[in-house]
């Protein structure tokens, strides 16, 4: 399994993944600097994704559509906020307009990028910030329309967790 | 979906306390007294009950008179729609996650 591990944090609203890679960060810097291999990625299987736009500089937009099982699109869109290559970047997901503009309902997700040396390469960690509850809700909710996320059916490891006080 | 906002914010204000998850946690693993419950915790018993009833407003405990005692008991479903959130998102990423495997993984290869 590369998830080697994710950590939802219901205080400040974050989900953290780390996971590790047997290729250097150069290398895993390329799945996300270069459009035909993002494409590749980005979408969920049943929602294959393509990057029609990628501007992957600061203040740069991409922007991509899905395609679903009927053959139907969502738009959405990017803009980079930080980038050290090959070793951080940061941007905005948001959900779009045909043309790239991003819609304000849900609002746009923070997401930041961290890759470093470590495990058998590279060890990143994809940390997603939402803005409020409401906010995880409506992201969550257009996701499972457009097929991104699919409520599972087990309970979370909060019943796991070992008791804190 | 039909979305209660306001359901949401009181079962994640409910969540967002160590007590409280401590609580959810104790319960799920059978009912218990909310005075079996007050002596894991340094504080009073009536702190407890305070925690308890925060969790029962959001629908994530019952309470059940059982003789003299209240049994609280965590209600699983209400706490599978609150981990659902992050949890159906987290989903995503693993998926992501394994595609870019699959992309390193195979480079080189022919496809």
């Amino acid at each position: 399994m590369t998830v080697v591990s994710s950590q939802r944090d219901t205080d400040n609203l974050t989900l953290a993944i780390t996971s590790e890679f047997a290729a250097p960060p150069t290398r895993v810097w390329q799945v996300w600097s270069d459009a035909q291999q993002l494409s590749r990625w980005w979408g969920p299987p049943t929602w294959p994704a393509t990057f029609t736009r990628h501007d992957f500089t600061v203040d740069g937009r991409s922007q991509y559509y899905m395609t679903g099982p009927e053959g139907e699109h969502a738009y959405g869109a990017w803009q980079v906020t930080d980038l050290q290559p090959p070793h951080r970047l940061v941007f905005t997901d948001a959900f779009a307009e045909e043309d790239g503009t991003f819609l304000d309902d849900p609002a746009p997700m923070r997401i930041e990028v961290s890759l470093e040396e470590g495990g058998p390469g590279t060890r990143m960690t994809i940390t997603t910030h939402f803005r409020s509850v409401e906010h995880l809700q409506q992201v969550a909710d257009m996701g499972m329309e457009e097929g991104m996320t699919q409520a599972l059916g087990h309970i979370d490891a909060l019943l796991t967790e070992p008791a804190a006080v | 979906m039909v979305v209660d906002h306001d359901v949401t914010d009181r079962i994640f204000g409910a969540l967002a306390d160590a007590t409280r998850r401590d609580i959810l946690a104790r319960t799920a693993r059978g009912p218990e007294s909310v005075s079996g419950l007050a002596r894991h915790y340094a504080m009073s018993f009536a702190a407890v009950q305070k925690h308890v009833a925060v969790l029962e407003r959001a629908a994530l405990v019952t309470k059940e008179r059982h003789g003299r005692e209240q049994l609280v008991r965590t209600h699983l479903p209400t706490l599978r729609h609150a981990a659902d959130l992050l949890e159906a998102y987290q989903q995503l990423w693993e998926q992501r996650v394994e595609a870019i495997d699959d992309i390193l993984t195979h480079e080189g290869r022919p496809s």
